[in-house]
């Protein structure tokens, strides 16, 4: 039988099943810890950094660690906040992100984060990185502009023998996405669907299929990030901003 | 060709987890990776195109150009420009014809800078075809380009002699000298090598040896200084199908060198303390990680691992223990400093990425293909075999409380005998400069680029984990240089060179603050750009390893300790800067529409 625990976040009290993730758990608890490159049930990278918390004082990110009985987090603090707010901006200027010309736009998780952290210049001097748009595949678009490197599409997309379609390619800030050229040209659509939809922001898109929900009628058009989270614990209501 | 991959894939029976040495034999016979190598190998090994090209893509190493009949690889470190490397390198760039980073026309030399090649002792060195030619100079490069062109061998290329010690041997032949200046307990010679494996373990319970190495207190001299013998308890208790010991002797901070010693003159004494490991743990196996750039020492420990077998110190039943079975393979990687981290050693170790893993689960309990771990640092292993030989306590009775032991240190820079020095932990950086002959101080960088950069102030300071903690590197730099330019920015760059790129934080904040600092050096730099660099570096704290945690180093060192030199390069008059030149940015506009900027 599942053995649950006890643990803090912020001095409030939590519970969970021992050995769940500190993101899903304190989601079960009503807090919302923001992410970029976790997907609920799928292996973490701890890629963006974004869910940083300070786990009994030393900073860990929350998708990658087991809860443990008695473990003291510290989420809500303005030094923890600024910091994801600077890593969303670093996200900001290292691609091209031109929001108001993008299919994403409204469903985009990164562009989510930017409003709920109330980014509004990036600190950070912009690259203007000169990247690819690569339209070479049968049914997806992959542009290199957009992509923020967060792995989900090389996790979670895998052709029917569990073989990876995406991969990493170099490395340091010379890193990008490679799309295998034959396994991507027999991609299902299925697939593709599944891989515009898992990336975070606009940087897969499924060919011939643009702006099916109206601008305005998007999923972050309707309620901030992370208020779903919040809206299970009414009391964790007063994180509204 | 695919006949030559295919009996390359088979070698190492079409297992996907030894991708690394199969691509290290593609590159090496053929002086690339051609696509066709790719597909052969991702078909042979049942795993993706994409997945053998993320591994391909990621190390120095493996290039998907020719890399020229004779590839010389030229230092980037910054004891390499101290002595003379951009004379070197316009010289090379002259004689071949070509700049770096590609190939003369007719294919026979290739240029390439690379990070670090743990030679800081004799730079500027260069690597041609995996052989290491140190001390070079103008006349030298010269001499060298004129020779390949008159055709002779790679072995004939040498003409300096082959170096001190083992480096003379027959299975070596390197040009390359160990240069040690003092001997201290560990590398003490005057032992019985395979007394403690034959004689010593079957004195001992495997918890035995675990309770003498936590006596010691010995912590891991790899840099982080984790209890050695907690880790091996830890690893002990873990459950698993099979245990691995991982030596790490992927030394790859700048201005290390002292494991390639020990892998030279030591080897040995190191194979010994994994076997110990491995009776304490109960593990199986044990892999030899080394870096690509100590290649040239491949024959000599193979053979030397042949010869533990014949002697029963590995293999099975190892010194009649019954049930004792334990072997070493030797793992090359290929170029990636960040495999230096351990969890980023296994991956690589396992075929893939050099990308540190999230950590719990430590390597202790779910390490090489998932299985218990250790790894230990070279120098770590060496020790054990002494702490065996002669006692926990006598071991404490080296160094300070904090610090037990002694420690094998790499000195480079402005001194006059550098090399590498076992002292025990509590010299001063003060002693140091004495021991190795530094005058007229400025700076000493202790624990290499990502340790600090300690000023004359604070030379009283001593070396121990709770003080100056450090792998072993350190270098010299004398009131001549430019600590900004030479070092500080060389090492900035080395960061942003060695990032794997997978957390945001270090692939972005390196790239932001070498910018910030460049603006600096062209004398277009403000106060606020300090503060900036300051605050921008502390995100750098949210990576995962150790490498992005401590990118910022360098400049957050340099900007604590040697704060008057910035003083001295920014603007104090003005609180504004662009950090670039708005007329020169703006002329081809302007020469569009025929308009000049005003003077």
């Amino acid at each position: 039988m599942a053995k649950f625990i006890k643990f803090t976040i912020d001095g409030e009290e939590c519970m969970a099943q021992e050995g769940k993730y500190v993101v899903d758990a304190a989601r079960e608890n009503g807090i919302y810890i923001p992410t970029l490159c976790n997907v609920q049930g799928i292996k973490p990278k701890g890629a963006c950094r974004i869910c940083s918390v300070k786990i009994n004082g030393r900073l860990m990110t929350a998708c990658t660690t087991p809860v443990t009985d008695g473990m003291i987090i510290e989420n809500d603090h303005a030094d923890i906040q600024e910091l994801r707010k600077s890593i969303i901006e670093l996200l900001f200027v290292e691609g091209n992100h031109l929001c108001p010309s993008c299919e994403k736009s409204g469903s985009c998780e990164l562009q989510a984060l930017a409003y709920r952290f109330e980014m509004m210049v990036p600190r950070f001097p912009y690259f203007f990185p000169l990247r690819e748009i690569d339209a070479s595949h049968p049914k997806i678009i992959k542009d290199h502009n957009r992509c923020i490197l967060c792995k989900r599409c090389i996790r979670v997309i895998k052709d029917k023998d569990g073989k990876n379609i995406f991969a990493f390619r170099d490395r340091g800030h010379h890193t990008g996405i490679y799309i295998d050229p034959e396994l991507a040209d027999n991609l299902t659509d299925e697939l593709a669907d599944k891989a515009a939809d898992i990336c975070p922001v606009g940087a897969i898109l499924k060919r011939e299929s643009g702006f099916k929900t109206p601008i305005g009628n998007r999923k972050y058009d309707q309620e901030p990030i992370g208020a779903d989270v919040e809206k299970i614990n009414p009391s964790n209501g007063r994180k509204k901003s | 060709m695919k006949s030559a991959i295919h009996k390359i894939t088979k070698t190492y029976h079409n297992d996907k987890t030894r991708l690394m040495d199969m691509l290290i034999e593609v590159q090496s016979e053929f002086g690339y990776i051609p696509n066709e190598a790719i597909d052969e190998i991702a078909v042979a090994t049942k795993i993706s195109r994409a997945d053998v090209e993320q591994t391909r893509s990621f190390y120095h190493f493996f290039s998907t150009q020719y890399t020229g009949k004779f590839a010389i690889y030229l230092n980037t470190s910054v004891s390499s420009f101290m002595r003379g490397r951009n004379d070197v390198a316009r010289t090379l760039e002259k004689e071949v014809g070509c700049h770096f980073n590609s190939v003369s026309k007719d294919g026979l030399i290739g240029l390439f800078d690379t990070s670090c090649i743990g030679m800081s002792d004799q730079e500027p060195a260069a690597i041609i075809n995996g052989k290491i030619f140190p001390n070079l100079t103008p006349f030298r490069a010269k001499e060298l380009v004129r020779d390949i062109r008159a055709g002779k061998t790679l072995e004939e290329l040498v003409v300096e002699g082959y170096g001190d010690g083992q480096n003379s041997s027959e299975e070596i032949k390197a040009v390359v000298n160990n240069n040690i200046r003092k001997i201290g307990p560990v590398l003490d010679m005057n032992y019985k090598p395979g007394h403690a494996i034959k004689e010593k373990l079957k004195q001992y319970t495997p918890d035995q040896i675990i309770a003498e190495v936590k006596a010691s207190n010995i912590r891991g001299r790899g840099g982080a200084g984790f209890p050695t013998g907690m880790k091996w308890e830890l690893c002990r208790k873990a459950e698993g199908k099979q245990k691995y010991i991982f030596c790490n002797a992927d030394e790859g901070e700048p201005g290390t060198f002292k494991d390639r010693v020990i892998l030279t003159q030591r080897p040995k004494l190191l194979l010994e303390g994994m076997v110990i490991a491995a009776y304490a743990v109960g593990a199986t196996e044990g892999i030899l990680y080394i870096r690509h750039e100590y290649k040239y020492l491949k024959n000599y420990l193979e053979n030397l691992i042949q010869g533990a077998h014949e002697r029963n110190l590995l293999g099975k039943n190892i010194a009649g223990i019954k049930g004792f079975n334990f072997d070493i393979r030797i793992q090359y990687g290929a170029g990636a400093y960040v495999c230096g981290e351990e969890s980023a050693l296994i991956e690589s170790a396992e075929g893939k990425r050099g990308e540190p893993r999230d950590r719990p689960p430590f390597p202790v309990e779910k390490g090489y293909l998932d299985q218990p771990t250790i790894v230990n640092n070279v120098e770590t292993f060496c020790a054990v075999v002494k702490i065996l030989l002669n006692g926990g306590e006598w071991y404490k009775s080296f160094g300070t409380d904090d610090s037990t032991g002694t420690k094998v240190l790499s000195i480079s820079g402005d001194c006059k005998f550098p090399g590498v020095y076992e002292v025990e932990w509590g010299f001063s950086v003060n002693d140091i400069c004495e021991m190795v002959g530094a005058d007229d101080v400025q700076a000493v960088q202790v624990g290499g680029p990502s340790g600090s950069l300690v000023d004359p102030g604070d030379f009283d300071r001593i070396l121990s984990y709770g003080d100056l903690s450090t792998g072993g590197s350190l270098m010299i730099f004398n009131a001549g240089r430019d600590i900004l330019e030479e070092v500080v920015l060389n090492f900035t760059d080395f960061f942003i060179e060695e990032s794997c790129g997978s957390c945001s934080t270090c692939r972005v904040m390196p790239v932001l603050l070498r910018n910030k600092l460049k603006k600096i050096l062209d004398a277009r730099g403000i106060k606020q750009d300090l503060k900036d660099m300051e605050e921008w570096g502390k995100v750098l704290k949210a990576s995962r390893c150790g490498l992005g945690q401590t990118a910022a180093n360098p400049i957050l060192t340099s900007l604590k300790n040697f704060r008057y030199l910035y003083h001295k390069k920014i603007q104090m008059g003005t609180d504004f800067d662009t950090g670039f030149d708005l007329k020169a940015a703006v002329i081809d506009a302007s020469e569009a529409v025929g308009r000049m900027p005003e003077a």
